[in-house]
């Protein structure tokens, strides 16, 4: 493990004065993070400072309650930027989300950006897409129904879909991992191979 | 057809990584790319999740961004 690294668990894994100067330490690098990961995104000025420090504050928790589990895979400072990241990263599309609808409906399929140089691989990617659409309506429970729409035909982030139903990215993820598994074998059973 | 719809209304073909597990290894994997080292073999299944969930996909772009810059200034 990287001398840094050991550095900082030794510091945090410290008592007293030591520990809480760490700990400020710490705060502070993933408040620097948090900040960086805003501004990327463009979020207004006057509400970076604000969602930065939520985002610090809500990292600084989670990383240690979690320092048990580092084993120096990487970097410790890797390791603690992914927290104040994920949690920049909620924030932002949350607030970029708030007081919006969230579509459940199906009524607006895209097309593909390339269906092909060909009338016969055009026709072809028309029929996929309608293979698809079909797919969905018949093969899904409503719920994978609900899911799938949302994230991947509407493209509704994960993280503003589990806050809405009150779950979680992971438990949504696998819905939407096995409505695709789902599909996937339907297209299969007509032969339609591009799926595969 | 690799159309960037069909990944996104299909996702992956192949085995991926759980959101969870995505999570727990993503510092491992963006360290290993950054170090030029095979990051796809070390962790199998992450490239295929980061290329079925945009969410993830979006964590690991910022991270590899941060690292790669030297960390926030």
């Amino acid at each position: 493990m990287p001398d840094e690294s050991q550095a900082w668990l030794a510091r945090l894994g410290a008592t007293g004065a030591e520990r809480e100067l760490a700990i400020a330490e710490l705060h502070g690098l993933l408040l620097r993070a948090a900040r960086h990961e805003l501004h990327r995104r463009s979020l207004p000025a006057a509400e970076v400072d604000d969602l930065a420090v939520q985002a610090a504050d809500d990292a600084l928790v989670a990383v240690l309650t979690k320092l048990p589990t580092f084993r120096g895979a990487s970097r410790f400072t890797t390791w603690v930027y992914k927290f104040a990241l994920l949690e920049a990263g909620v924030k932002a599309r949350r607030r970029a989300w708030h007081g919006r609808e969230i579509m459940l409906g199906d009524e607006a399929w895209p097309a593909f950006a390339d269906p092909g140089p060909s009338a016969h691989e055009t026709a072809a990617a028309g029929e996929l897409l309608r293979a698809i659409r079909i797919a969905v309506e018949h093969e899904l429970t409503d719920h994978q129904r609900e899911v799938f729409v949302a994230l991947a035909l509407h493209e509704v982030p994960i993280d503003v879909l589990a806050e809405r139903r009150g779950t979680t990215r992971g438990a949504l993820y696998k819905t939407l991992h096995d409505a695709r598994r789902r599909l996937r074998a339907a297209l299969a059973d007509h032969d339609l191979g591009a799926a595969s | 057809m690799t159309d960037p719809l069909l990944t996104r209304l299909l996702g992956p073909a192949g085995p991926e990584l759980s959101c969870e597990m995505c999570f727990d290894r993503l510092d491992e994997y963006v360290d290993a790319e950054l170090a030029g080292r095979d990051a796809d073999a070390a962790i199998a299944g992450m490239a295929a999740h980061l290329d079925g969930c945009p969410g993830c996909r979006e964590d690991h772009e910022s991270l590899r961004a941060l690292v790669a810059s030297g960390g926030p200034s």
